[in-house]
């Protein structure tokens, strides 16, 4: 692996690593809806042009199609904007899904941080619907060297995979990526007092607040969730016996994500204090950056859930 | 390697015994899609006794041409011939839609062998046909064939005609699509519920090679077109044929009542006799 620049988007790791993973012999093909250029699924139409097919704008198809190719025994990556692979829901669940055939969908553009194309663009639904769909791992990168790790883990995975990617370049955080593994929590700091759990572009935004916190007396765990499901119980129960308090920090409406899964399955094992970071309305133009400030996305928004549940412990 | 199987000597005789099949499942389980089963009976009979290119003894058959049954509501249909060319004992039909069942209510790929996709919700098969088209190209299995059976009720989905538009721009020669239209749909005529004619047209408006206003029970009609199908080039085929719902059984025929219900004691005794006849 080449030394990682500061600053990528999660979007760019899919075409060269597919690139890589092809020319190692995997049985790749590619589908794509009319945005292969933004979801960087492009550049593995240069390099391997048989094995790219475009169908348009026209996710229904595209879906489909790809279980087609799957049932031809090729392992299929179908790319588009998060939003846009929403528009195929039934055909995830019954081309893809129940018949459990080998599609990785790659969704790029995820969350608010789509920025200034406003509500329509922004994707804050997807985990929850492809975490209803049996069969799917669902997985977020933290920053392109998982990504990249991620997309690797999906062609080595037999069956549905899900990949939320997001648009702007944000810090990254890893430096290399053999560390991910499917279905395992990252802790990326220890502490006593809470756990933050968190996922996407919210992680290295709460290794800040860990770090303000640190400032205050307070110590956070701090554990990367790329994976969303199948989702690290064993790690949730751990944090709550450990830290007794629990913070989830996601781009992604908060009644169905991430947050509410882990609310569901400590409920059952370990029920702590929680408290949740996400969104309880739809997002509006704005720069990446703001578009997560106005939903309290930040560091500071998620220090100030930490304290609120310590003060509950 | 049988590339077409042993067909039944008497295509006639096939066809009578599918649609005793049909009737005899559907009653057995108080549900099930009869009339779509009815009106498709000659087209699957025909296609699996001298086109598809297939091996019941192996399923998997890589090479295999794929049947796509995009209605997946007329699962008895596509059971009866499955059965009908040893895929699975005939005994096992009586199973269909009871607990346990590897023949359940809705096609589900590979359950049992020889169903080659999963149906229900109308309007993806043509799609994943054209996935497993592209696919059979790519692998250099220039023999194979895709063949992809829709309702005309089903025209009515959009994601149709997104795979009509890219069958073309893909020319995915070898891709069959065989359209049953029997006028009827779930919950009245497709002129009254929704008028998707001219499908010719609109089919040869899309890039395909079509033929139509064919006789769907005229067993030589059927093979011919499908003939015609093979010997087309350089783009997708759209057989359109005109059948009728509930075909074979008096009281059925062209009745929208008989879509997705049962027959009584009654009706299932006079149809028999019928197709006894």
């Amino acid at each position: 692996m080449t030394t990682a620049p500061a600053l990528a988007a999660t979007r760019d790791a899919l075409g060269p690593t597919l690139i890589r993973l092809q020319q190692n012999g995997a049985n790749l093909i590619v589908v794509d809806a009319d945005l292969g250029k933004s979801t960087s699924a492009r550049k593995f139409r240069d390099e391997f042009p048989d094995r790219f097919f475009t169908f348009g704008v026209a996710e229904q198809n595209m879906v489909s199609a790809a279980a087609g190719f799957a049932a031809m025994g090729h392992t299929v990556f179908a790319t588009t904007f998060a939003v846009f692979i929403e528009h195929a829901f039934d055909q995830l669940r019954m081309s893809v899904a129940q018949p459990n055939l080998n599609v990785k969908i790659v969704a790029s553009h995820g969350g608010v941080s789509v920025g200034e194309d406003g509500a329509s663009a922004q994707s804050v639904e997807d985990f929850a619907l492809f975490s209803s769909l049996l069969n799917f791992s669902v997985c977020v990168p933290a920053d392109v060297v998982e990504a990249e790790a991620i997309t690797e883990a999906a062609v080595n995975t037999p069956g549905p995979f899900y990949i939320r990617t997001a648009r702007p370049k944000t810090p990254v955080i890893y430096t290399e990526s053999a560390r991910f593994e499917l279905g395992k929590a990252d802790m990326l700091r220890d502490g006593s007092d809470l756990t933050i759990i968190a996922v996407g572009l919210l992680v290295e935004r709460a290794q800040r607040a860990a770090d303000q916190l640190a400032s205050e007396g307070i110590e956070a765990r701090v554990l990367n969730m790329s994976t969303i499901r199948p989702l690290d119980v064993a790690a949730l129960e751990a944090a709550a016996r450990d830290t007794g308090a629990i913070v989830v920090a996601e781009e992604h409406l908060s009644h169905t994500g991430l947050g509410a899964m882990c609310a569901q399955a400590l409920a059952t094992c370990y029920p702590v204090p929680m408290e949740f970071v996400g969104l309880d309305r739809y997002g509006e133009s704005a720069t990446w950056s703001e578009a997560l400030e106005l939903m309290g996305l930040t560091p500071e928004g998620v220090a100030d859930a930490a304290r609120k549940v310590v003060a509950r412990k | 390697m049988t590339l077409v199987s042993e067909s039944p000597a008497d295509l006639v005789g096939l066809t009578r015994r599918m649609r005793r099949h049909i009737v005899q499942m559907v009653y057995n389980a108080k549900s099930g899609h009869i009339g779509g089963s009815l009106s498709s009976t000659e087209l699957i009979a025909v296609l699996y006794s001298k086109f598809l290119r297939h091996d019941p003894q192996n399923p998997d058959w890589h090479e295999r041409d794929r049947f796509v049954m995009s209605k997946g509501h007329c699962t008895p249909v596509q059971y009866s011939v499955l059965a009908e060319f040893g895929y699975f004992p005939v005994e096992e039909l009586d199973t269909f839609r009871q607990k346990g069942t590897r023949l359940q209510g809705h096609s589900i790929l590979g359950k049992p062998p020889g169903v080659d996709n999963s149906a229900g919700a109308l309007g993806m098969g043509l799609s994943f046909g054209l996935g497993i088209r592209l696919a059979q190209r790519l692998q250099g299995l220039d023999d194979s064939r895709v063949w992809v059976l829709m309702g005309d009720g089903e025209q009515d989905e959009g994601q149709v005609w997104e795979a009509a538009m890219a069958a073309a721009h893909h020319q995915a020669e070898g891709l069959i699509a065989v359209i049953d239209r029997n006028g009827i749909q779930n919950d009245d005529f497709t002129k009254i519920t929704m008028s998707s004619e001219p499908l010719d047209k609109k089919y040869r408006a899309f890039g395909w090679h079509v033929l139509s206003d064919l006789d769907g029970h005229d067993l030589k009609t059927v093979e011919q077109a499908y003939q015609w199908a093979l010997d087309q080039h350089g783009g997708p085929v759209c057989l359109i044929f005109d059948t009728v719902k509930g075909k074979g059984i008096s009281f059925m025929e062209h009745n929208p009542a008989f879509h997705g219900a049962p027959p009584s004691d009654e009706e299932f005794e006079q149809a028999m006799t019928e197709l006894a006849e």
